[in-house]
């Protein structure tokens, strides 16, 4: 296991006078409706969890569920009401202002929703901008801006202002911003919710990319499952404050541990979304056909090669070891089984 | 029935006015009260019921209460003067060393902290003034007479003309580009060789410590009330006073505060320049997305790079609109306080406005708005600088500003030292062109005004006759007619059917103030110009604003000329007025609607604009033609902005109402300008502020607060 760089020991956000209040006698058992008769909303509800280095976190949750509140508390832009919040071990809310300011300006960095760029700058001016606040003089922060307009693809444009560019290339703006102090942790609320389907697409693709080269730390904020499946480590879905499930993409999939994550996943195409590994039988490595398929296959993509088999398949790691195996019949219950009426 | 459940609010509003007119109606003309003085007022007679209360003379008022009510608040000003009389001169009184005597001298605080700042002012006008004009003051403010009187070469010589004019497109060229840099060299050289170089400079000089004061005040003050509630609830309600507050009514107690002089002058326009910018920061600040906060916080700002790296420009576009305001109202007090002994263009205008002497008036008040243009301009396009980081540049071109200032220095100077042999006895004018010593067309425009009279005598005479007795002196007489409690039941009914309960308080609160001040007649006449004004102002703005709403061209071409106008100080709108229709209430009225019409012609085409694009859509596929499209979708679209546009018609239509007391009209405003001569002039003066203020007040709350509820049916925001 790597070292892990955020953690949350019951985190709790509650909006609202006399909220520390209530929530030290309420012990814990937070429950959002008598909180609210008494005039308090619950962002954050007992929130724990753990993001290892280099891990991508997704939150995921419709709107008011509380995940950008649950974010803002693990950036400090708001104080959380109760619990811990650790970043590399620093105890977080412990950190005096000075301290603050120093972590946000070597650790972190944030993408948000409404792209956030400010309107005076133009593009290299607003990604040199946390470099400046820092103190590095215009000529480095400049050359080092550049760098960033090249990594995001938007050479040639770096003396517009924000008002000149499309939506897509102003959170290609605010994604460099976000990366011009080279910050471990990375926050990314909601960044492509803003944007057209296809132009989300290729930006989730482009992310991804960035993500293979830079290997940050992320929680990263939607309200799209799909989006979540695409890109996450780890999945959190959130509802009313509640973390309801955490777990990797396949795990919620196929084992949803509630309700109301089962709806979530009822939609999902899995054959797009489970790799061989999450369907295999472990323990049956005998009698096996000729076929042989990697774990870390995506199951759409190996599928019609095992549905012509008629023998068990056989499962392979990297180093071309069995470790499984998997039954064809088991490739159709995959996909169609486990859903309400088969629709 | 039917008609009373679909329009209940139409209903109401018909059953106040006939509460109103029946109360008019029922209501006599008691026989104690007489017209007196030009018919302006009414006093009463003074053989009124009076009897003793416990020993005390008490005056009966009984009916005549319902036509006017007793002027309870006739102590106020009196009460204000002797409360400043008192903290000037007797509050904690303390001991402060005294640099000419050597010895301590006990002095009221107050009085103490006056003569400080003025003194601070004087020196920093005295700065500017000496850079631009030459003097010895300041070297005598760093060192002493005697030091003076021993090298008597010390004296700042001033710059001449040539280098301030060349100085002035320079930094223009660097700001913006050669339009605006041939605009200010044009502006330099007309003030030059028009002879209005010295009263220029003097009003350039206060105007550069007034604005960038105000400037940072109300910067500073908007900052503290929108990071603070306590500070904004402390400041709201000032603010709105000093909004329609005219600017006439702070000077007198200017007067007792500071005394006479530029220094009162810069202190009191930053007392009416500061709100607007505090208010404007303040609308700035809020409107800011969180989003962008937050972006500053996690790029790890500290809150004071938080402020002025991320707030102030984000806010950008408000904080400029309130520089505007602040250039535009010290040009305004830059006329206005050469009542209270303020030296420059305004002094040289109100002279010549005195004399009667047109031309002179008009080419000071020309100098004045060429100024006012420039420095806006100048101030809007510092804000949009840009920096250019990758021109790979030379050291010349990166200089090219510097080097070529100091080229025009020193030929300045060159220049100017020749002219000391060319004009050898006479003015030196390659160094500074003499007041009226240079071009003037004076006379030129005074024959035109002489050759207009004598021309159109018969019809201005007739216009101006029909006007005063056939629209004015009926329609005077018809305020004045109102009894007082019609009056207070109109306004506290519009109040309650429009904001309810709060709306009414509030403005009976400020009805009552001014009905029983000692000014009540006095307030319905200042009232029946406004209304005039206003009317007409909107009609013609309303008008023109849709108009040139039909063409993208026209409106932003018609927004441009508001935006000129309004740079121009108030004063000068009476000057072509005053050429026209001479010294009669028509000219003050006219002057009035001008002034007006700018912000409902403004407000009308910013309101139609606003309506989304997507309605005009709709509207064409659902096969309007033009003008329904106008009736039925923008009007009602547009109207709540629209009705801010009124708010500011009014205000703007006050102003100039008790600016035109200055021709000469018999409303609050003869009084303010009486109590800048008077010497317990201060609280009449401050008190009859309020009740304009006041005025002013009644109907902003009114239109906002159907403006909000209109916006908030209308679901826009």
């Amino acid at each position: 296991m790597s070292e892990t760089v955020i953690k949350c020991e019951s985190v709790y956000k509650i909006f609202g006078e006399n909220a520390k209040k209530m929530l030290e006698e309420s012990n814990g058992n937070v429950d959002a409706k008598s909180f609210q008769e008494k005039g308090c909303i619950v962002g954050v509800n007992n929130a724990s969890f753990e993001v290892a280095k280099g891990e991508m976190l997704v939150v995921m949750g419709l709107s008011g569920s509380g995940k950008s509140t649950l974010l803002r508390c693990i950036s400090r832009l708001t104080d959380a009401t109760g619990g811990k919040i650790f970043i590399e071990g620093q105890d977080l809310l412990e950190l005096n202002n000075k301290e603050l300011i120093e972590l946000r300006r070597n650790k972190m960095g944030m993408v948000f929703q409404s792209f956030a760029l400010l309107p005076h700058k133009t593009v290299v001016e607003n990604i040199a901008f946390p470099l400046q606040i820092k103190g590095t003089n215009t000529e480095e922060s400049i050359s080092r801006a550049m760098e960033m307009v090249k990594l995001v693809g938007l050479d040639g444009r770096e003396n517009y202002f924000p008002r000149e560019l499309s939506g897509g290339q102003q959170q290609r703006v605010g994604i460099a911003r976000s990366l011009a102090v080279e910050p471990d942790i990375w926050f990314l609320d909601e960044p492509f919710s803003a944007l057209d389907p296809l132009i989300r697409r290729e930006m989730q693709d482009e992310f991804l990319r960035l993500q293979e080269k830079l290997q940050k730390t992320i929680m990263f904020i939607t309200h799209d499952f799909d989006e979540a499946l695409k890109l996450a480590d780890r999945i959190a879905i959130m509802k009313d404050g509640i973390i309801e499930q955490l777990d990797t993409p396949a795990n919620i999939v196929l084992n949803p541990a509630t309700e109301y994550v089962r709806k979530f996943t009822e939609e999902v195409p899995r054959e797009k979304v489970l790799i061989i590994e999450d369907v295999m039988d472990a323990s049956s490595k005998n009698d096996l056909g000729d076929l042989k398929v990697s774990k870390d296959e995506i199951i759409e993509n190996v599928a019609e090669k095992i549905l012509t088999q008629e023998k068990l398949v056989g499962v392979v790691d990297s180093n071309n070891n069995i470790v499984g195996s998997i039954k064809p019949s088991k490739i159709i219950d995959t996909v169609f089984g486990g859903r309400k009426n088969g629709s | 029935m039917e008609y009373l459940k679909k329009y209940p609010k139409l209903f109401q509003w018909l059953f106040l006015l006939i509460v109103f007119f029946a109360l008019c109606f029922a209501i006599d003309v008691p026989e104690t009260y007489k017209f007196i003085r030009g018919q302006a007022e009414f006093v009463k007679d003074p053989n009124q019921s009076v009897y003793f209360f416990l020993g005390k003379e008490v005056r009966y008022y009984a009916f005549d209460v319902f036509w006017r009510l007793p002027p309870l608040l006739g102590w106020l000003p009196i009460w204000i003067n002797d409360s400043l009389f008192f903290l000037m001169n007797e509050w904690m009184p303390m001991e402060f060393w005294n640099e000419d005597t050597q010895e301590f001298k006990t002095r009221p605080i107050l009085l103490q902290i006056s003569r400080n700042l003025t003194a601070f002012m004087t020196f920093l006008i005295e700065l500017i003034r000496e850079i631009l004009l030459g003097g010895l003051e300041t070297i005598v403010a760093f060192t002493s007479w005697d030091f003076i009187d021993a090298y008597p070469w010390l004296e700042l010589p001033g710059l001449p003309w040539t280098i301030v004019a060349a100085g002035a497109a320079i930094l223009s060229y660097k700001l913006s580009g050669k339009g605006l840099a041939l605009f200010a060299g044009l502006t330099m050289i007309y003030i030059s060789i028009f002879g209005q170089w010295k009263p220029s400079m003097q009003t350039l000089s206060f105007i550069l410590v007034a604005a960038p004061l105000s400037f940072i005040f109300g910067l500073g003050l908007g900052i503290a009330a929108y990071k603070s509630k306590r500070v904004e609830k402390a400041l709201y309600p000032i603010l709105l006073v000093m909004q329609t507050m005219p600017q006439y009514a702070v000077l007198v107690p200017a007067l007792v505060l500071f005394g006479v002089g530029d220094h009162a002058a810069v202190i009191i326009t930053m007392v009416v320049a500061v709100p607007p910018m505090i208010l404007l920061t303040i609308l700035g600040l809020r409107a800011i997305p969180p989003e962008v906060i937050e972006a500053g916080k996690m790029s790890g700002c500290t809150n004071w790079q938080l402020m002025l790296k991320v707030l102030i420009p984000t806010a950008r576009r408000d904080i400029l609109i309130g520089v505007n305001q602040v250039i535009m109202v010290c040009f305004s007090m830059a006329v206005i306080s050469a009542f209270i002994g303020a030296k420059g263009l305004g002094f040289n205008l109100l002279l010549a406005l005195n004399q009667l002497n047109i031309g002179l008036a008009l080419e000071a008040g020309l100098c004045i708005s060429l100024i006012a243009i420039l420095l806006d301009k100048m101030s809007l396009a510092w804000a949009n600088k840009q920096t250019d980081y990758f021109g790979n540049l030379t050291f010349f071109q990166r200089n090219k500003n510097v080097i070529f200032f100091a080229a025009s220095f020193v030929i300045g100077i060159i220049l100017a030292y020749v002219g000391t042999f060319i004009f050898k006895g006479s003015f030196n004018y390659l160094f500074e062109i003499p007041h009226n010593k240079g071009i003037s067309t004076a006379d030129f425009w005074n024959k035109g005004v002489d050759w207009i009279f004598d021309t159109f005598f018969v019809y201005i005479k007739a216009f101006n006759t029909w006007l005063i007795q056939d629209v004015l002196q009926p329609m005077r007489a018809l305020y004045l007619r109102m009894p007082a409690v019609a009056t207070l039941v109109l306004a506290v009914g519009a109040g309650y059917l429009i904001g309810g309960i709060r709306s009414a308080l509030v403005v009976a609160a400020l009805t009552l103030f001014i009905a029983l001040s000692p000014w009540w007649d006095r307030a319905l006449v200042t009232l029946y110009m406004a209304t005039f004004g206003v009317v007409i102002s909107c009609l013609i703005g309303f008008t023109v604003g849709t108009l040139c709403f039909q063409n993208k061209k026209s409106a932003a071409f018609m927004l441009g000329v508001c935006d000129i106008f309004q740079t121009f100080p108030s004063f000068v709108y009476l000057i072509p007025v005053m050429m026209l229709f001479g010294i009669t209430d028509t000219s003050v009225l006219i002057a009035v609607i001008v002034y007006a019409t700018i912000p409902a012609t403004r407000y009308t085409i910013e309101g139609l604009r606003s309506v989304p694009v997507g309605l005009h859509e709709a509207a064409t596929m659902s096969g309007v033609n033009k003008f329904q499209r106008l009736t039925k979708i923008e009007f009602p679209l547009a109207f709540p902005h629209m009705m801010l546009g009124l708010n500011q018609t009014i205000v703007f239509a006050l102003f100039m109402v008790i600016i035109g007391a200055f021709i000469g009209t018999e409303d609050l405003g003869q009084y303010i300008l009486k109590a800048l001569s008077d010497k317990n002039g201060a609280g009449i003066g401050l008190t009859l502020g309020i009740c304009v203020a006041f005025i002013g007040l009644i109907f902003d709350n009114l239109i906002r607060t159907w403006v909000g509820k209109r916006k908030k049916h209308l679901g826009i925001d």
